[in-house]
């Protein structure tokens, strides 16, 4: 477990039982302070379902963002048996912020595409934040094709704020790289199961996220804006980011509501940073399951299907029925 | 020529509201505080009939022209096409005319009109969206704003699809996505070319939340399809195609047409500085920057995009 190194301010009710606890630890324990202790470790729990069962849309922002949050790295690791890193776009470049590589789960191997952030600062300015550039879509893309090719099943993890803007990523096609990344996924061949983990900052996070299942973790956020972006068009000020989260319906429940995601995946009791591994093997049950069902059907049987999940999307009235 | 800045201050601000929803499809940290005068540049189509006082001349005789700044006379523009004729400046064009210069005369027939925009979030931010979309509907005259059906182009019949930037900053919804998507899926199987003209400044409409982000890939899916199926798409990209258009349809053409020095990006020009914090090199995102990156196939002047459409519909056989 990590702690304290990233404190947010709605975790405070949490350390202060934390404290207590050490503090107590510290010394040498009487009978009475072994009923306080155990006391306390019970509280820290309840204050921990309290707070985390109650987060309001932009404090579920902030634990999506947590800089403790495990990252796609984390998962390689507490997920697959093996990663296999393959690197490069063969076009111009390999971007750090999109991991790809071969892995194995459970009994499948499987190519695992997820954004990556980084931990130290030096990673996570390497990875732009985890805000790929054009090649890394484009490695992403070279990379389906590969397990199109060879029968993997694709796993995508989904962390990102967004695609990155700036003159490079202009120049080198970000909106191409995204188009014809969701024109690709739409046909691919085998399994493809997508997981937003962290930040599911919109077309970014959808480059990598046409799949016949997506998945979000409880605390994670999938939206077609980042609330402070969306709060400085339509308030003029970011001060209203967290009218804005809560105007655009972000979080895990209400995108399941809405049919864009068909699991919501539960967190330990004070959220994926507090219990990496028990929010991994959560992560893994469902994978797993959902990987044997999939293999079992043929590929054009995934395709279609996959056409018709998003063919469903969206909401509008049709009075009259009939088309024109 | 004040004439568009004398209209009561409720309309105003409300044209300033989509006027900044243009640049963006969303990427983190739009900034706040940036003057949106700067995007009226951008996004506000030059015709967007918003009523304005009246000061005693005739309404809409002179515009004033956003690629040279220029005093035009109107009716010299819209004899060329709604083209500056000193500048050569592509102006902003309603979907219904963009029909009439694309079709030959008579032909269109429009397909899914009655589809009709919801709101599946209650959103609300200054104002709700739900009236927001009432207003919209009474100031442009369009449902929503994208218009797609059937026509013919120099005897050709094609399916075509055109965004309006001025409804909502042509931004795309649910009723954007489903009538592309019944466009494109009808041209796969009746075996039509397909033709869409993107004015889309807005790319996927924040006022329906993750709905609007799926739409990119609903309609990339379709296209796919069509694709397999041996469809020619041709996409043509006018000022402005931002954000979740251009990362979707309308970066998915066999052929890319752009008009004359259209604003064409992923990022809006404003958020990208606020990242980047440098000045933006000039002629950044436009059509003649992105053929020089290798985006486009073509830049075709406005006149010409009929004969040039219809030429390529023949040489891939269509």
């Amino acid at each position: 477990m990590s702690r304290g190194l990233h404190r947010l301010p709605l975790e405070k009710p949490i350390y202060e039982i934390e404290d207590r606890i050490s503090a107590l630890e510290s010394a040498p324990l009487g009978a009475q302070q072994q009923e306080e202790l155990r006391r306390l470790k019970r509280e820290v729990v309840e204050v921990q379902k309290r707070i985390f069962g109650s987060l309001d849309p932009w404090q579920t922002v902030e634990v999506a963002r947590h800089p403790d949050r495990p990252k796609t790295s984390d998962y390689l690791s507490l997920l697959f048996d093996e990663f296999v890193e393959l690197h490069g776009d063969k076009s111009f470049g390999d971007d750090p912020a999109m991991l790809t590589g071969f892995a194995k789960l459970d009994r499948h191997k499987v190519l695992v595409i997820g954004h990556q952030k980084g931990k130290t600062l030096t990673e996570r300015q390497a990875c732009h934040f985890g805000c790929a550039h054009p090649e890394g879509y484009r490695k992403a893309m070279g990379k389906m094709r590969l397990a199109a090719k060879f029968g993997l099943p694709v796993i995508c993890l989904i962390d990102t704020p967004g695609a990155y803007p700036g003159v490079g990523a202009e120049e080198r096609g970000q909106a191409q790289v995204i188009a014809e990344s969701m024109f690709l996924m739409a046909t691919l061949p085998v399994p493809v199961v997508c997981t937003v983990i962290g930040e599911g900052g919109s077309g970014g996070a959808l480059g990598i996220g046409v799949g016949d299942r997506v998945a979000i973790l409880e605390h994670a956020y999938y939206s077609v804006i980042s609330p402070e972006g969306c709060a400085g068009i339509l308030w003029k000020s970011a001060d209203h980011k967290a009218e804005a989260a809560r105007a655009l319906r972000m979080r895990s429940h209400d995108l399941k509501s809405f049919g864009v995601v068909d699991a919501v995946i539960e967190e330990p009791p004070g959220g994926a940073h507090r219990d990496p591994r028990q929010t991994a093997s959560r992560l893994k049950n469902y994978l797993v399951r959902t990987l044997r069902e999939l293999v079992a059907q043929p590929p054009a049987a995934l395709v279609a299907g996959r056409y018709e999940k998003f063919r469903r999307m969206g909401k509008f009235l049709e009075p009259g029925a009939a088309t024109a | 020529m004040e004439r568009r800045r004398t209209s009561s201050p409720s309309v105003a601000a409300s044209a300033a509201d989509s006027g900044a929803a243009a640049v963006r499809l969303g990427e983190a940290g739009e900034l706040p505080g940036t003057n949106p005068v700067n995007m009226a540049h951008v996004e506000s189509p030059p015709e967007t009939p918003a009523p304005r006082a009246k000061r005693g001349v005739p309404e809409g005789l002179w515009q004033k022209c956003e690629g040279c700044q220029g005093t035009i006379y109107r009716k010299d523009a819209e004899e060329i096409l709604n083209v500056c004729p000193q500048c050569g400046f592509h102006w902003y064009v309603s979907a219904a005319q963009r029909i009439v210069q694309l079709c030959d005369e008579g032909t269109f027939e429009e397909w899914d009109a009655n589809l009709r925009p919801t709101d599946p979030l209650g959103f609300r931010d200054k104002k709700p969206y739900a009236e927001r979309l009432v207003a919209e509907q009474k100031r442009t005259g369009l449902s929503d704003a994208a218009l797609t059906g059937t026509g013919m182009i120099r005897a050709r019949r094609v399916a075509c699809g055109v965004t309006d930037s001025s409804f909502i900053m042509g931004s795309m919804g649910s009723v954007v996505g489903e009538r592309l998507t019944r466009l494109v899926e009808r041209a796969t199987a009746e075996r039509l070319p397909l033709i869409i003209i993107s004015a889309s400044g807005g790319g996927a409409r924040m006022h329906e939340g993750i709905l609007s982000l799926m739409q990119m890939a609903k309609v990339s899916a379709a296209l796919a399809r069509y694709s397999q199926a041996g469809g020619l798409f041709i996409s043509v990209l006018t000022n402005p195609t931002m954000g979740g258009v251009a990362a979707s349809f309308a970066s998915l053409g066999d052929l890319c047409f752009a008009e004359p020095r259209a604003l064409i990006g992923f990022a809006g020009p404003r958020t990208i500085k606020a990242t980047i914090r440098v000045e933006l090199p000039k002629g950044f995102q436009t059509s003649e920057f992105l053929l020089e990156h290798g985006f486009i196939d073509r830049i075709v002047a406005r006149k010409d995009l009929k004969s040039e459409i219809a030429r390529a519909i023949d040489y891939c056989g269509g």
